[in-house]
């Protein structure tokens, strides 16, 4: 995989389940590329498989899902285990929306690099994608 | 403050006021609202119109700016519904008896996001939402169990759904027949507005065209067999929870009001006949005087159009009659606790606002759905403001004020410039399949955000007076074998019911829904035999088509 220190970092931002709850991932989305960051929304209503493609095809260095439904214990797990499947375990996960403070730990330990809650400042989400993928480079 | 023209001369006294307000030295923070308006320091009697009696007039007569009835609240207070629904029908059934029993006076029903989005809880694409954001809904003995023991004939019952509205209105009318209560009686609202869905809340299914004539179906359909039920809701809620600004939910809220009444006088259905039944919704935010020289503003805009555009003679046509809910979004999950002190401010301007009905949100939602603790301080607070606060006591008692006056004319005139930037996108439709209105509230969303970031705008325990230590509260949990008891009530409902009913049923609605006639009749034979919401669905969606946005 091709990520040389100078391409911009790739982010593939998802909603995974049936959750329509956009408005905090089109804000992300607009923030992220305001920071330089090449940026590919996915859209609504995605499986897991769909978002494992689109970061297989668009070659991502970090995949980011929201979730403000509640789901998250049971589409996180599944959507690591797809990534696993493909080998792209390198993906830096991270997962925004309505997590109760203690399930943080527990999607952590299935290998999620951050869970940003709401009143995450979007400066800190840019900041914390770009210290993680540079540490990895 | 206008421009008072510079001919107008200026009292010792008046420009003594100018001279202080330029030298005084103003805080950091944005004085602007939620919205970004542009607020003055003082409004004086220029800033309003002369024009009393075509601004404001009598409340319960045109324009009704001042509400919909001569004495609004003296007669009858709002009523408290608060939106309920989780894990089985059983389960929602219980909280529904419990709400009464506290004495909130309507039922109003959350589906469960597999519900809203027309997949029967046996679906692959269903796992882990079962029952979790609302009930789940797959046949007509689902509906039955929720509403066993309670009178659909004396309690008046909201239920929020959209894409397949049409076919949870033909459960509960099902539902009316089984308990022997006559569709004439039945009370209550259906959300049904599928425009919103586009516009920002996402859960539609079928292709924009095809959804509005099944809306405009439940509207023909109650009109003439449902009389006393609301089949629509107009709703600006979701709209401004996307991240509106106040003009845009006002605007984008009534422009679809605008299209359900076109459409429907298409079908040669007389204005003074279903008018009188449209209903809103609107968000109660947390800007107070903004937020009620909205409500008052809507009430102005919708006669206007009614009596001048429309053409309608019945006073009723013209009153636009709201159901409020505190905004969600707005509430925090830092300190919790502070998020009744948000939810009463809000209640307060949807009733100086003159709202129809109320929904307080819990301090817990922005985690989870309420406990039963969280819910009844939110139903108290509606009580405190009916029975304590003394505000119900006149009408619009804020009326007159400089700045509210201001405001409301302001907000109708920003609305009718969002009415002719959608004319100019081609009408409602072609703005909806353009993008126009998730644009403009993308924009909005992140305009607001940029302003919280740079500390601009504050919130209390967010981005301002934060605490070091979390504080917790306690939650409701989902009990996640309730997908498997629902899924297993799906099963034994299909392995019981007759299998070739349900297909003659199902090839019935195909027929219809290709033609024009209205779905309504054949989707009351397929709820009688059993047939699944998703199965209904998914025969609508061979026939209509199925609707995807581009990211």
């Amino acid at each position: 995989m091709a990520t040389s220190a100078t391409r911009p970092i790739r982010i593939v931002l998802a909603k995974i389940g049936l959750d329509g709850h956009d408005r905090g991932i089109q804000v992300v989305a607009r923030a992220l590329r305001d920071a330089g960051m090449e940026v590919i929304y996915t859209g609504l209503w995605q499986t897991a498989d769909d978002v494992v493609r689109a970061v297989e095809d668009e070659d991502a260095d970090v995949l980011g899902v929201s979730i403000l439904s509640g789901a998250h214990l049971t589409l996180v797990p599944t959507l690591v285990e797809a990534l696993r499947r493909r080998g792209l375990d390198r993906v830096r996960l991270i997962v925004g929306g309505i997590i109760p403070d203690a399930d943080i730990p527990r999607l952590e330990a299935l290998g999620v690099a951050k869970v940003f809650t709401p009143g995450a400042p979007l400066p800190e989400i840019a900041e914390f994608i770009r210290a993680s993928v540079s540490s990895a480079r | 403050m206008p421009d008072q023209g510079a001919d107008a001369p200026r009292s010792p006294e008046q420009a003594a006021f100018e001279r202080a307000l330029a030298s005084a030295p103003e805080r950091e923070i944005s004085l602007t609202t939620v919205s970004g308006r542009k607020v003055a320091p003082v409004y004086l009697p220029p800033d309003i119109s002369d024009e009393y009696a075509s601004q404001l007039g009598y409340p319960g007569q045109y324009p009704f700016t001042r509400g919909i009835h001569a004495n609004l609240y003296r007669g009858r207070l709002w009523t408290m519904r608060q939106f309920a629904g989780f894990g089985t029908p059983g389960e929602t059934n219980e909280r529904f008896k419990f709400l009464l029993a506290k004495g909130q006076t309507g039922l109003s029903t959350a589906f469960d996001l597999p519900t809203l989005m027309g997949l029967d809880s046996d679906h692959a694409n269903a796992g882990g939402e079962v029952g979790r954001l609302g009930v789940a809904i797959d046949a007509i003995d689902d509906f039955e169990r929720l509403f066993a023991g309670i009178d659909l004939g004396s309690v008046s019952v909201s239920m929020t759904i959209n894409a397949p509205a049409a076919i949870v209105l033909a459960f509960y009318l099902v539902t009316a027949e089984r308990q022997g209560v006559g569709w004439d009686k039945l009370r209550g609202t259906l959300q049904n507005d599928i425009l919103k869905e586009y516009h920002a809340q996402n859960e539609f299914v079928f292709p924009p065209r095809a959804s509005v004539r099944l809306v405009i179906d439940t509207i023909e359909f109650c009109t003439r067999e449902v009389p006393q039920f609301n089949p629509v809701s107009i709703s600006g809620y979701h709209i401004r929870e996307a991240g509106s600004t106040a003009a845009e939910e006002l605007a984008f809220t009534l422009a679809d009001g605008f299209h359900y009444v076109e459409q429907t006088q298409v079908r040669g259905l007389d204005i003074d006949a279903f008018a009188p039944r449209l209903s809103f919704f609107f968000n109660s935010h947390n800007d107070f005087l903004e937020e009620i020289a909205k409500f008052r503003a809507a009430r102005r805009i919708w006669a206007r159009h009614l009596r001048e555009r429309y053409g309608a003679k019945d006073p009723r046509s013209w009153a636009l009659r709201f159901h409020a809910q505190t905004s969600g979004v707005s509430l925090q999950a830092q300190q919790p606790e502070v998020n009744v002190v948000r939810v009463a401010y809000q209640a307060l301007a949807a009733v100086l606002g003159g709202c129809q009905s109320l929904h307080t949100n819990s301090r817990d939602e922005t985690l989870s759905l309420p406990t039963l603790e969280a819910v009844t301080i939110a139903l108290r607070t509606q009580q405190v403001a009916a029975y304590e606060t003394g505000v119900v006591n006149s009408v619009d008692p804020l009326g007159g004020s400089y700045q509210l006056e201001a405001w409301t004319d302001a907000l109708e005139a920003e609305a009718e410039a969002i009415f002719a930037e959608i004319d100019r996108a081609g009408g409602m439709i072609a703005a909806v399949e353009g993008g126009y209105f998730r644009r403009r509230i993308a924009e909005s969303a992140f305009r607001y955000q940029t302003e919280v970031d740079a500390k601009r705008k504050l919130i209390v325990g967010v981005n301002a007076f934060a605490e070091e230590e979390p504080s917790s509260i306690p939650l409701l949990e989902i009990d996640p074998a309730i997908e498997t008891r629902q899924k297993a009530n799906l099963a034994s409902i299909k392995a019981q019911r007759d299998r070739a009913a349900v297909e003659r049923a199902l090839a019935e609605i195909r027929r219809a829904a290709a033609g024009t006639e209205n779905i309504m009749p054949s989707l009351l034979a397929a709820a009688r035999c059993q047939t699944t919401l998703g199965e209904i669905v998914i025969a609508l969606a061979d026939v209509l088509g199925r609707y995807r946005m581009g990211a």
